[in-house]
């Protein structure tokens, strides 16, 4: 049907349905287009998983190749880690606890404030306030690792020994600290996106009820958002496990075996980095334990993220 | 058919307007009284010199074209409309002789005893049992058979107990919005208030939902005072005792849904229920 504007105004004019039929030509090319799109999009989406692929391949051969030199329970159950000694021992515990600890650490501080600071932003804070706090939490989230491990260990450091005096020069306790802090706007903000997804119904649905404005977000907030805020704990997690600078300047290369946050220990990151950084001659043994500790360290963060899977699918609130 | 009140002490101490009760509609106690109640949103001046007294064991309606005012009232009457920073408001509304607004009457206390059930169902995205266990729990009732006892009686009294007994563990996003619906009154009645109130709470849902949730608050009506917003007129009239008629924030007339229906005394009223605006 013409329309009806061209149509009273200009009677010659052409309709709107004849310059759709003139189009239709120039539209072919594009119409073989879209159907290439979607392969197109495919072999695009392939690069990131063949990558991955290649990595844990390559991760894997070497890996073997290490544990034809050292027996696999050596490795996983060792204490004592001396990959330089004239008797070299490869216990890989020593870096475990060193990661889990340092993590733990990490998590103790990130937790918390991260998830306060996001219940405030999302529920308590006015739109002014908000507007203040997330350019500076942004701020706080892009600063250089590096300057987070000189801050730890020039700064936490030093402050840390006037509480406890027996804290070594170099220790866990305080890169992990800092780790903390560093994933605090990473668990604020991916939580206080989660909470404030949460339909403003629900809220009104539980103030009706006599709610307080806690119980709101104890009781309704929090339990809708849970497994956003558990992948942003999660997020946090593989964060602090994968952190390397923070931990190879303030907690030093001790290879220590040992549950006191007080001491150096090592990560396994930052034992990747001491090695890598070392002369490793390529085919010896110290070589080869690279990768089986990058292999740990991959399936250690693989492990968290297929938790996280099932917690959130398990506690999730559908709405 | 009880014609006085029989508590005359408390007649004495609250304001109840006796005026316009007629033979027909029983002198109940007044629950709620608004006396010069203005409301801004800002510049918007949104509520004009209300004076309105809800009664007991009653059905008020409120009727109206679009932003006249309706939602605003109500949730001034539970005072969830001070969710909006920028709103202003003077005059006094006193339920049961206390004024809502006073500092030491906490507001959780005056939500506990008047229930809202919104438009649009809002569920908690919890299962069935514990959408209407949450308002007990948080009063802090713990008891797991006081729980159940409590869930079983409201659902009953939203007449859902036997669609949902056999599944009061799914989530209550699983049921249809009719359903969902019920189970917001339902998580009312399971705080025992004395009032009710309805923001349009069957424009969401199909005939066959609604004239359910009509049929209910005609049950409701015996225990609790209940307001209810409606833009249907048909729903007013059907199912309401009184009828208060806003137009731009004010109260053109308020009177027995009979009488506005009948014969009502302001020509607006007219107009608008025999449909020429609105
Ligand atoms: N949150 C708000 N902020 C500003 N103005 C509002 C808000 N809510 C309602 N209003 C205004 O108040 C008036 C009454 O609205 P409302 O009570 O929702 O009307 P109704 O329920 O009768 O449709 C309208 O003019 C509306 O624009
Ligand atoms: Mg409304």
């Amino acid at each position: 049907m013409p329309h009806p504007k061209l149509s009273t105004s200009h009677k010659s004019s052409v309709s709107i349905r004849d310059m759709i039929e003139a189009k239709k030509s120039s539209r072919q090319l594009g119409a073989k287009l879209e159907k290439g799109i979607p392969v197109i999009l495919l072999l695009i989406a392939l690069v990131s998983i063949l990558t991955t692929v290649g990595i844990v391949l390559t991760l894997f051969t070497e890996m073997i190749e290490f544990f034809r030199r050292v027996p696999i329970m050596d490795f996983f159950t060792g204490t004592v880690l001396k990959p330089l000694s004239q008797t070299p021992e490869f216990g890989v515990l020593p870096l475990i606890t060193g990661t889990v600890l340092s993590s733990a650490v990490a998590m103790a501080v990130a937790a918390p404030v991260g998830l306060m600071t996001a219940i405030y932003l999302s529920e308590y804070a006015s739109e002014r306030a908000r507007k203040i706090f997330k350019p500076m939490l942004e701020v706080l989230a892009g600063i250089p690792t590096i300057v987070y491990g000189f801050f730890a260990f020039t700064f936490v450091t030093p402050l840390l020994r006037e509480i406890i005096p027996g804290l070594e020069a170099t220790n866990i306790l305080s890169p992990g600290i800092v780790m903390g802090i560093m994933i605090i706007p990473m668990i604020a903000s991916l939580s206080e996106d989660a909470m404030r997804s949460v339909p403003n119904s629900m809220r009104a649905g539980a103030l009706a009820l006599g709610s307080t404005k806690l119980e709101v977000t104890g009781r309704v907030v929090i339990p809708a958002a849970f497994s956003g805020i558990v992948a942003s704990f999660v997020l946090g997690i593989s964060r602090a496990i994968g952190e390397t600078m923070i931990v190879t300047i303030a907690s030093g290369s001790s290879k220590n075996f040992t549950f006191d946050l007080t001491q150096s220990m090592q990560t396994m990151t930052a034992y990747i980095v001491e090695v890598t950084g070392g002369d490793a001659a390529a085919g010896s043994t110290i070589y080869y334990s690279l990768y089986a500790v990058a292999m740990t360290l991959f399936v250690f963060t693989l492990l968290m993220n297929v938790l996280a899977r099932y917690v959130s699918r398990r506690f999730r609130e559908e709405y | 058919m009880s014609i006085v009140s029989i508590n005359d002490h408390a007649r004495a101490t609250r304001p109840t307007i006796v005026k316009d009760a007629a033979v027909d509609v029983a002198v109940r106690d007044v629950v709620y009284d608004t006396k010069e109640l203005n409301l801004w949103y800002g510049d918007v001046h949104a509520l004009k010199n209300i004076n309105l007294a809800i009664h007991e064991k009653e059905v008020t309606a409120i009727i109206g074209p679009s932003g006249c005012g309706k939602s605003t009232y109500l949730k001034t009457l539970n005072r969830m409309v001070e969710l909006v920073p920028i709103v202003r408001k003077t005059g006094s509304i006193t339920y049961n002789g206390r004024n809502i607004f006073d500092k030491v009457f906490r507001v959780e206390d005056l939500r506990t005893r008047v229930g809202m059930v919104f438009q649009k169902p809002n569920p908690f995205p919890k299962s069935i049992y514990e959408n209407i266990a949450y308002g007990p729990k948080i009063h802090g009732i713990r008891d797991k058979k006081v729980l159940d006892e409590i869930v079983e009686q409201s659902l009953r009294g939203a007449y859902i107990w036997d669609e949902v007994k056999d599944r009061l563990k799914d989530n209550a996003y699983s049921l249809s919005g009719g359903q969902q619906q019920r189970l917001c009154i339902a998580r009312c009645l399971a705080i025992e208030p004395d009032v009710i109130l309805m923001d349009e709470p069957t424009s969401a849902l199909d005939p066959k939902s609604t004239a359910k949730v009509e049929e209910l608050i005609q049950k409701l009506k015996q225990d609790y005072a209940i307001v209810i917003v409606t833009h249907n007129m048909q729903q007013a009239a059907r199912i309401s005792d009184r009828t208060a008629f806003f137009l731009n924030g004010e109260v053109v007339e308020y009177d027995k849904t009979a009488t506005i229906f009948s014969k009502p005394a302001d020509q607006r009223t007219e107009d608008y229920i025999s449909g020429r605006f609105g």
